[in-house]
């Protein structure tokens, strides 16, 4: 009875161990015959081809996919070959790791969407002090830790238009309240700043901003940073929600609680996400740049950082594809390439865009 | 079925070293480590190999308590929120004008005291498992570490601090040398010294040791400090590779150390398992991990990866000690 099982758990790690051999080779054997799936992301091919990497702030965010679909167009049109990455959870710590993994696999360009502005910097410095190009978008990262930042729209912009939107449409009176992503994401902060700022207007006097909350860009706890704001503020007449996420939780949480006539909602939001709440009214219009540009642009200016034809200093121009000439202009102490103003949603052309994002 | 008999005190024979759970780790590490080297060209690479650790040592250091805890059959949910705690507080004083130097050790100090609460509360209500405690401690530490920061991000502390997450000793990573010093120390603890005796006979049979005079209090508050400790050395390590703290780092590390732990063979149930098991685990899951990364694998399907590979940890010795046990039977 003993030899038997000794005998059997012996044959049981011996099978176990070719197992693992036998699946190795099969492997070897595939990428050695040049499989196109083996090899994707592999030097095999690496004939001259550009391999340039983004890094979105997680998955399952329909925007940031979009997002990487642009960078790989663009990427694609030039001939070289995008990696698309993004870790499972929305932290930094995710994020560092992912660099690490693209600086050991010896990309030419980094295109990161950032979930911290200055955490990343000691991986990101790594990265450029090995010779990879390094950009961000969308959310930027400090200007240490990036050669140039593709923006997706002018911040002052955005704040401002989402003020004098939602003043429209509550009558210029009432409370409101913000529900935004992370605390720290770089974007929603500027872009909360700005609406401060334009809150400053004597015109707002009656509009009282009661509470930034923060939702974290998880559907779950925007769902309940919503409801927790309409439980505390039982006056509130209007959400802004600058982020796709929150944007589309709220407009759920507003349209099951039939609060559609009492509560307005605009902010940043995808039209295919957004067109119900839309149509239903609980949402008058909302705003948004084409997340596909920004990858897009993103994707040509990384190629033309890879290519040499800029070095992200201000002034210089560049081609970026069906976008036309790029400059690029003075942010703080670092520098970025703008994608333009936002574009405005409403009943009347979101039966058109819902289909294209 | 008594299984910590015939494990722990049962005569070594040739087969029976073989046939012990740490060597089926040295196989999938193989393993993984051949699959890798198939899969990408940049896996088998000094550099990235080295870097690699870095990368993942992090959390580490809290397997090495963890394997103690888990022998006692508790468990500790806490951890991830004492490395935020700890690691918030450290960026808080230094943002406040503390040096570097005190806030560092203000750190490890706040992290130990959390773990000696934490043993606290176990022993002094027994009725109360563990997890419960734990999960209690869990949400404070981090409902502070939210409290102190406003949901905000400190960062810009000085130079050197950056050593310890991006450092090496002469082409060797800072914190891989750090992780075998502590390594060694815990394994020493564990397998040489009467403590370790303590905590494998308290993992057994709790009423027996206590009948038999082992301060079985006095070992679960050691065991909590020491884990509440090496948490905020994990802290140090990955507030430095981060560059700036926020309230909600480490999320999620309590089930990444408590899944390495597991596949390192170190029952859940009490008094069985071995140091070295675990650190086998952190380098298998580690690489594992990588690898993945290397060939740009979707973040899903990593997770699917490492849960299908816990399953197989948690069966496969079952199995065995069901057939260890049959033959106690047959003999």
């Amino acid at each position: 009875m003993k030899k038997v099982l000794t005998l059997g758990l012996a044959a049981v790690m011996a099978v176990t161990l070719l197992a693992g051999c036998g699946g190795n080779n099969k492997e070897a054997g595939a990428s050695g015959g040049g499989s196109p799936s083996a090899s994707a992301g592999q030097p095999s091919d690496a004939g001259g081809k550009k391999r340039l990497a983004i890094i979105f702030k997680n998955t399952g965010n329909p925007y940031g996919e979009k997002q990487m679909e642009g960078f790989k167009k663009a990427v694609e049109e030039n001939g070289d070959e995008a990696i698309l990455k993004a870790p499972d959870q929305p932290t930094a710590e995710a994020q560092i790791q992912m660099i690490e993994e693209l600086i050991s696999q010896k990309v030419d360009a980094i295109a990161i969407a950032a979930n911290d502005p200055d955490a990343l910097q000691p991986a990101l410095q790594k990265a450029m002090n090995a010779g990879i190009k390094v950009i961000s978008l969308d959310s930027a990262v400090n200007a240490q830790s990036r050669i140039t930042h593709v923006n997706q729209a002018d911040p002052e912009r955005i704040g401002r238009t989402l003020i004098q939107g939602v003043s429209e449409m509550i009558g210029g009176e009432g409370e409101i309240a913000i529900l935004s992503a992370t605390s720290q994401a770089t974007n929603q902060n500027t872009w909360i700043e700005w609406m401060k700022k334009e809150l400053e207007d004597p015109k707002y006097a009656n509009i009282k901003l009661v509470k930034v909350a923060y939702g974290d860009d998880l559907r779950d706890k925007s769902v309940s940073e919503t409801e927790a704001l309409l439980k505390s503020y039982p006056n509130l007449k209007a959400i802004i929600a600058p982020t796709t996420v929150g944007i589309a939780a709220a407009g759920k949480v507003l349209t099951d609680k039939g609060l559609k006539d009492k509560v307005k909602l605009t902010g940043l939001g995808l039209p295919s996400e957004m067109a119900e709440y839309i149509e239903s009214g609980v949402c008058p219009w909302m705003y948004l740049w084409n997340p596909i540009d920004v990858g897009y642009l993103a994707g040509y200016t990384a190629e033309a950082l890879v290519k040499g034809e800029i070095t992200g200093a201000v002034g210089e121009k560049f081609t970026a594809g069906t976008l036309g000439e790029k400059e690029i202009v003075a942010d703080g102490d670092g520098t970025q390439v703008m994608l333009g103003d936002p574009f405005k949603f409403d009943s009347g052309n979101i039966a058109e865009w819902k289909e294209v994002y | 079925m008594e299984p910590r008999v015939l494990t722990s005190k049962k005569p070594l024979t040739l087969k029976g070293f073989f046939l012990q759970w740490e060597w089926m780790l040295v196989l999938l590490f193989i393993a993984v480590i051949v699959m890798n080297v198939n899969l990408s060209d940049y896996f088998w690479d000094y550099n990235n190999l080295r870097d690699a650790t870095m990368s993942f040592l992090d959390k580490a250091f809290i397997v090495l308590p963890m394997v103690f805890i888990i022998i006692l059959a508790d468990i500790d949910i806490s951890v991830g929120s004492i490395v935020a705690l700890s690691s918030v507080i450290m960026a808080d004083l230094y943002a406040h004008g503390v040096p570097m130097e005190l806030a560092l050790i203000v750190c490890l100090a706040v992290g130990t005291l959390c773990g000696y609460i934490n043993g606290l509360l176990i022993v002094k209500f027994k009725e109360l498992s563990s997890v419960i405690v734990t999960l209690s401690t869990m949400i404070i530490y981090r409902g502070i570490a939210y409290i102190l920061l406003k949901d905000q991000s400190v960062g810009k502390f000085p130079k050197w601090f950056n050593y310890l997450g991006w450092g090496y000793v002469g082409s060797i990573p800072f914190i891989l040398i750090a992780f075998a010093v502590f390594a060694v120390l815990f394994g020493i603890l564990l397998h040489k010294t009467t403590f370790g005796r303590k905590v494998y006979a308290i993992g057994s049979n709790p009423t027996a040791s206590r009948y038999s005079g082992v301060q079985v209090d006095r070992i679960k508050i050691i065991v909590f400090t020491l884990a509440g400790l090496m948490s905020a050395v994990t802290a140090l390590f990955l507030t430095s590779r981060m560059g700036s703290t926020r309230p909600n780092i480490a999320t999620g590390y309590e089930l990444d150390v408590i899944a390495m732990v597991v596949l390192g063979g170190i029952s859940t149930a009490g008094g069985k398992g071995r140091m070295i098991g675990a650190i086998l685990a952190v380098f298998l899951i580690g690489y594992l991990r990588y690898g993945l990364g290397l060939i740009n694998i979707s973040a899903q399907t990593l997770l699917i990866v490492i849960g299908l590979l816990l399953i197989f940890a948690v069966s496969v010795p079952k199995l065995k000690w069901k057939g260890t046990g049959a033959k106690g039977k047959a003999v």
